[in-house]
C-alpha cells in the first residue's frame, strides 16, 4: 500500500488540466507516439468539444521513482460543471492528494480557489503546479505570490512545469511520491469500496469503479451494495490503464473497476459502499446520498412515428446514465413523449446532444421546469415538474417551490454585476466573506427555478469567466407562483407553458414572446404570439407575414437545381411541428427562456 | 399554334456573348475563337439525337448571344438544326437578340430562315439603368432595333426587361415600361434583378458598392407591374412574363413550366423527356471534346421519382396562371384547409377546380409548395 498514490489534477477552466493528465499518461509509456491524441481521458466527442470532463475517469499508471522504488499512481479526473458537483465530490473522496494547478500567465482563478475548498474539504495533500511556463507571458513569480496570499500554500514549493512542451513532468511524478501520503487502510478489515463512478459496457454490462478503503475483494466473492442491500457475484476485477486491466484482486487503497453482472448503471448508485455479503462492513463510508433529478423537460419525436425509436433509445442510453430519470407523457399539442429528469441545466444538454448524435434521433425539447409543490383546497399536496399539470388555480390555497443556496466567489470587482444578477433572480438573505484579498464568496438563497436556465452562462459573462457557482438544495419556501401559457395563433401551445413567479410573469411572457418571434420562421400568414396568465393577455408579439419568395426567373429548363432547394426546405421543414397551422422549429420550444444574446 | 400540346421543344444554346453581363448567371463565354469548334460540335450532338425525338413544335435558339453570330455561323447553325430534327411547320421559332446586334439586314436573315419569334434583351429603355447594367447597347439602339424587326415583318417581338435596380422608383420603372408600350409588343418579360451567387453584382452587393432593394420595395414593384400591365390588356401568364393575346404566350418556355418534354443541345443545356432530366457540361471546350471523342456531352442526369416529379408539378404550377388542378392536392394532409387559408388571403382563386395564383400568389410562389408537405 505505501507504493500506491491516489490523486486528482484540480484546476481553472483551461489552466491545462487535461494536457498534464495526457503527458502523466505518456511519460508512464501506456501509449505510443503514434496513438496518442489529446485529451485521452476525454473520450466524448462533446468533452473534446467544450473542452469539459463529464464523466470521471481513472487511469492508473505505473511509475519508478529517482531512487528506483516502483509506484502505482492513480489518477482520477473530474468533471468539471457545478450539475456533476456531487460527482466530483466522490471522485474526490477516493484521493489522498491532489495536484492544483494554476495557469503561469493568468494567475489564480475563481474555479482555482473553489477546488481547493472541496479538496481542503476532504483532506487532501494539494500540491500546487504552475503550468504554462514556456509562455511568454508566464509571471512565475505572481503566480507564486497568488499561490501564497490567496490560497494560502507554500508558493516556493510550487512546481513549475509546462505540460504542452513536457517540461517540468518528472518534477511532479517525483512530487506525487514525496507529498502525496499513500493510503491508509487495512486490508484485512471488512471490505469497504466506494463508487465513484460506473460505465455500460455492451457485453459486460455495468463496470463499476471504485476505490477500496479495507478489507480486499476478487472474482468469486458476493458483494452487497450498503445503500439497497443489492447482492452480486464479481466476475472480474481490475485496473485501468487507457483500457480495463484484469487482476486477480483489488485491496485496500487500490482503485480499480468491478465487473459483477450488474444490468444498468443504474443499478448502482454514485457513493454507495461496496462490502462483502458474508463478513459486511459495520458501517458504510460517509457521504453517501441519492443523486435526485431537479430540472424537467419533456421530449417529444417531430414526428409520432418514430416515438417507438425514441423510446428505444433513452432506453439504450439510460443504461450509462443513472442521473437520468424518465417517464412517459402526453402532449396536446406534440403528442406522446416523455418527461424526463436532469441533475441540471448542463446535464439535460449533455443528453440532448448525445441523443441526437449517438442515437440519430431528431426531437423536440421542452422549457426546463423545477418540482413545484401546491397545497389544494382539500387539503392535499401535489408535485408537480410539469406545468401541463399546473391545478386548477381556483383550487390552489398555496404554492412552493424550490430553494437553494448558492455560493459564488467571484474577484471582487464584479460584485456589484453579480450581485445585480441575483436580485434580478430573486436572490435573498446574501452573506459575504473575504477568503483572501481581492476576493468576495458570496452565499445567498434563490429559488432554483432561477438557476437553471441561464443563471450559470449569465454569471461567467458578467464576471468575464471568473465567476464559480456552486449550489446545494436547500428546502421549500412559500411563492407566489402563477401559470404563463403561450398562444400561438389564439391556440394554447401546452408544451410551451411556464410555472412562474407572479412577479416575473410578465417579464417571463416578454421574454417568451420575443424569442419564438426570432425562431418561428415567417409563413404566408401573420403570426400572434402571445403570453396569457389565466384568460388574460399580458404580452404580445407578430411574426409578420411572408411577403416574397419567388425567383424571377426560371427557364432555361434548369428545374433539378430548383427542386433540389424545395427537398432541402422540405427537410429544414421535417425539424419542425406543425401546431394548428404554424410550424414552430425544434430549437424554438427549450429556447423560449434563452437569452437573446446568445 | 397548338398551345397545349405535347409535343416536346428544342433547345439550343449559343454559349457566346460580346461582354458579360455582371447579374447574368447563364452560361457563356466572350472569346469567340471556340464558335467554329462549337458549331462542329453541335452538328455532332445534333446526330446523337438523331431519330430519337419524332417532332419538335417550338425550337428556341437561346444563350449566350445569339444574335452576335455571323450570318454564314447562323444560317448553318439553323439549316443544321432543321436538317437534323424534324421541326413542324406551324412551330414558334424564337431567337434571342441584343439590340446592339439587330440591323435590317440580320432581321430580314432571321425571317428568311423560318425565325418567327424574337425575345430583344432591351433590358431598360434608361441608358443610367443600361450604365449600370453594363450593357452594351444604349435606349435609342434598343428602340431603334424594335422597329427594325417590326419592320421586318415580325409581330412576335418579346421585350425583356429588368427592374427593380438599387434606388429606382416606380416612375423610373414606368418609364420604361410606357416607352416600350409604344411599340405595343407581343410580349413582355419584366424579371425583378435576381443577384445570384458568383456575379460580379454579387460581390458588388457584399462589398456594399450597391445597396439591393428591400423586399417590401421589390414587392410593390412586382405589384405595380401586374397591374399596370394588366390594366393595359397583358395577360400575367407567369411570375415573369406577359403576353398581349394567348397566342403570343411563349410556347416554348411554356414546356418547363407545364412538364412537358424538350431537349436542349450546346454547354449547359438542360433536357428532360420519359421522366428524366439530364444537363450538359458547363463548358465549351469540355463539351466539344466530349463529343468529338464520341461521348456524350452529358454531365448528369436524374430519374424522377414520383414524389420529386409532384414536386416539381407543384413548383411550377404555383408559377403559372393556369394553376394547379386541384386532384393534385387530393391525398395531401390539410390540403383543403390551406388552400381555403390561401383563398382567403389573396394568394390564389379557385375556379373550375383549379387553384390559380393571383399576382400576390406569384410573389410566394417559391414557398407555396411546401405549404403542403
Amino acid at each position: 500500500m505505501s507504493q500506491i498514490r491516489n490523486f486528482s489534477i484540480i484546476a481553472h477552466i483551461d489552466h491545462g488540466k487535461s494536457t498534464l493528465a495526457d503527458r502523466l499518461i505518456q511519460h508512464a509509456g501506456l501509449v505510443t507516439e503514434r496513438e496518442f491524441r489529446d485529451q485521452i481521458l476525454d473520450t466524448m466527442d462533446l468533452e473534446r468539444e467544450r473542452g469539459i470532463t463529464i464523466k470521471s475517469q481513472t487511469i492508473t499508471l505505473p511509475y519508478t521513482d529517482k531512487k528506483g522504488e516502483t509506484f502505482s499512481f492513480n489518477l482520477i479526473d473530474t468533471p468539471g460543471h457545478v450539475d456533476f458537483s456531487y460527482e466530483v465530490s466522490r471522485a474526490l473522496a477516493s484521493c489522498e492528494g491532489v495536484l492544483l494547478l494554476v495557469d503561469a500567465s493568468q494567475g489564480v482563478q475563481a474555479q482555482t480557489l473553489a477546488n481547493l475548498y472541496m479538496a481542503m474539504e476532504h483532506d487532501l495533500e494539494v500540491i500546487p503546479v504552475i503550468n504554462k511556463i514556456d509562455l511568454p507571458s508566464a509571471d512565475i513569480e505572481r503566480a507564486r505570490e497568488q499561490i501564497e496570499t490567496e490560497l494560502g500554500l507554500d508558493g516556493e514549493a510550487a512546481i513549475l512545469c509546462s505540460a504542452k512542451e513536457g517540461a517540468g513532468i518528472e518534477d511532479v511524478l517525483e512530487a506525487i511520491v514525496e507529498h502525496i501520503p499513500p493510503p491508509a487502510g487495512q486490508t484485512d478489515a471488512p471490505l469497504s469500496a466506494l463508487i465513484f463512478d460506473a460505465n455500460y459496457d455492451p457485453f459486460r454490462g455495468t463496470v463499476v469503479s471504485c476505490r477500496v478503503f479495507n478489507g480486499s475483494l476478487q472474482p468469486g466473492d458476493l458483494i452487497r451494495f450498503m445503500s439497497n442491500g443489492a447482492v452480486y457475484k464479481v466476475e472480474e476485477v481490475g485496473v485501468f490503464r487507457i483500457q480495463r486491466e484484469q487482476r486477480p484482486s483489488l485491496s485496500a487503497g487500490e482503485v480499480g473497476y468491478i465487473i459483477s453482472g450488474i444490468k444498468t448503471v443504474s443499478d448502482t448508485s454514485m457513493g454507495d459502499t461496496i462490502t462483502l455479503d458474508t463478513d459486511p462492513a459495520p458501517a458504510p463510508l460517509p457521504g453517501f446520498r441519492e443523486v435526485k433529478s431537479v430540472v424537467f423537460s419533456s421530449i417529444y419525436p417531430i414526428a409520432s412515428d418514430d416515438y417507438q425509436d425514441l423510446a428505444d433509445a433513452l432506453e439504450k442510453y439510460k443504461l450509462n446514465d443513472a442521473a437520468l430519470t424518465y417517464q412517459k407523457d402526453t402532449s396536446s399539442a406534440l403528442g406522446q413523449g416523455f418527461r424526463c429528469g436532469f441533475l441540471g441545466l448542463l446535464h439535460l444538454e449533455i443528453v440532448q446532444q448525445r441523443l441526437e448524435r449517438e442515437y440519430g434521433q431528431t426531437f423536440i425539447m421542452t422549457v426546463p421546469s423545477v418540482q413545484y409543490r401546491f397545497t389544494l383546497q382539500n387539503g392535499d399536496t401535489v408535485t408537480v415538474d410539469n406545468p401541463q399539470y399546473y391545478p386548477d388555480p381556483v383550487l390552489i390555497t398555496g404554492s412552493a417551490e424550490p430553494y437553494i443556496r448558492a455560493n459564488i466567489l467571484i474577484p471582487e470587482r464584479y460584485m456589484g454585476a453579480v450581485m445585480n444578477l441575483c436580485m434580478e433572480r430573486r436572490g435573498m438573505n446574501s452573506q459575504f466573506t473575504y477568503p483572501t484579498p481581492g476576493r468576495i464568496e458570496i452565499s445567498l438563497e434563490m429559488p432554483l427555478a432561477e438557476v437553471i436556465v441561464d443563471f450559470y452562462d449569465k454569471l461567467k459573462t458578467v464576471t468575464q469567466g471568473y465567476g464559480s457557482l456552486d449550489y446545494d438544495l436547500i428546502d421549500y419556501r412559500e411563492s407566489d407562483l402563477v401559470k404563463l401559457d403561450i398562444l400561438v395563433n389564439g391556440e394554447r401551445v401546452d408544451a410551451l407553458s411556464l410555472i412562474v413567479h407572479k412577479d416575473r410573469a410578465r417579464e417571463w411572457g416578454v421574454k417568451a414572446c420575443d424569442r419564438l418571434k426570432k425562431e418561428i420562421p415567417r409563413h404566408q400568414f401573420k403570426i400572434a404570439i402571445q403570453g396569457a396568465i389565466g384568460g388574460k393577455i399580458i404580452s404580445r408579439s407578430t411574426v409578420a407575414a411572408f411577403r416574397k419568395d419567388v425567383t424571377a426567373k426560371c427557364y432555361g429548363g434548369d428545374i433539378t437545381r430548383k427542386r433540389k432547394l424545395l427537398e432541402k426546405q422540405k427537410k429544414g421543414k421535417k425539424r419542425m411541428k406543425m401546431v394548428g397551422s404554424v410550424m414552430i422549429p425544434q430549437k424554438a420550444f427549450v429556447a423560449v427562456l434563452k437569452s437573446d444574446d446568445e | 399554334m397548338m398551345n397545349n400540346s405535347q409535343l416536346p421543344g428544342l433547345y439550343v444554346h449559343v454559349p457566346f456573348c460580346g461582354s458579360k453581363c455582371p447579374y447574368c448567371d447563364f452560361y457563356s463565354v466572350t472569346p469567340r475563337s471556340q464558335m467554329g469548334q462549337w458549331m462542329a460540335a453541335l452538328e455532332g450532338e445534333i446526330s446523337l439525337y438523331k431519330d430519337r425525338f419524332p417532332v419538335f413544335d417550338s425550337l428556341y435558339v437561346g444563350g449566350g448571344t445569339p444574335s452576335l453570330l455571323d450570318e454564314q455561323t447562323l444560317t448553318s447553325l439553323i439549316k443544321g438544326i432543321f436538317h437534323g430534327f424534324a421541326i413542324s411547320p406551324d412551330a414558334e421559332v424564337t431567337m434571342e437578340c441584343n439590340p446592339d446586334d439587330v440591323t435590317p439586314g440580320k432581321a430580314v436573315l432571321f425571317r428568311s430562315l423560318g425565325v418567327n419569334r424574337i425575345s430583344l434583351g432591351v433590358q431598360s429603355l434608361d441608358d443610367k439603368e443600361l450604365g449600370f447594367l453594363q450593357r452594351r447597347h444604349s435606349a435609342s439602339q434598343a428602340e431603334r432595333a424594335l422597329a427594325c424587326l417590326q419592320r421586318a415583318g415580325f409581330d412576335n417581338v418579346g421585350i425583356d426587361l429588368i427592374y427593380g435596380l438599387p434606388g429606382q422608383i416606380q416612375s423610373d420603372w414606368c418609364e420604361t415600361l410606357d416607352r416600350a408600350l409604344e411599340f405595343e409588343p407581343a410580349h413582355l418579360s419584366c424579371y425583378e434583378l435576381t443577384i445570384s451567387a458568383g456575379t460580379p453584382f454579387a460581390r458588388m452587393r457584399d462589398e456594399g458598392v450597391f445597396a439591393p432593394l428591400e423586399e417590401e420595395e421589390g414587392r410593390a414593384l412586382f405589384l405595380a407591374t401586374a397591374q399596370y400591365l394588366a390594366d393595359r390588356g397583358y395577360i400575367h401568364y407567369e411570375v415573369s412574363n406577359f403576353a398581349k393575346e394567348k397566342k403570343f404566350m411563349c410556347h416554348h418556355n411554356r414546356k418547363y413550366w407545364k412538364r412537358t418534354p424538350y431537349l436542349g443541345l450546346g454547354p449547359s443545356a438542360h433536357s428532360f423527356a420519359h421522366g428524366e432530366r439530364w444537363w450538359n457540361v458547363r463548358s465549351v471546350s469540355q463539351y466539344c471534346e466530349h463529343i468529338f471523342k464520341g461521348r456524350s456531352p452529358v454531365e448528369g442526369s436524374e430519374k424522377l421519382s414520383q414524389d420529386q416529379a409532384s414536386l416539381e408539378s407543384l413548383a411550377l404550377g404555383f408559377r403559372t396562371k393556369e394553376g394547379l388542378d386541384e386532384t393534385l392536392f387530393q391525398n395531401r394532409p390539410q390540403a383543403h384547409k390551406i388552400i381555403t387559408e390561401l383563398c382567403e388571403s389573396g394568394l390564389v382563386s379557385r375556379e373550375d377546380g383549379r387553384i390559380l395564383p393571383t399576382p400576390k400568389g406569384f410573389l410566394v410562389a417559391d414557398s407555396l409548395p411546401l405549404l403542403f408537405y
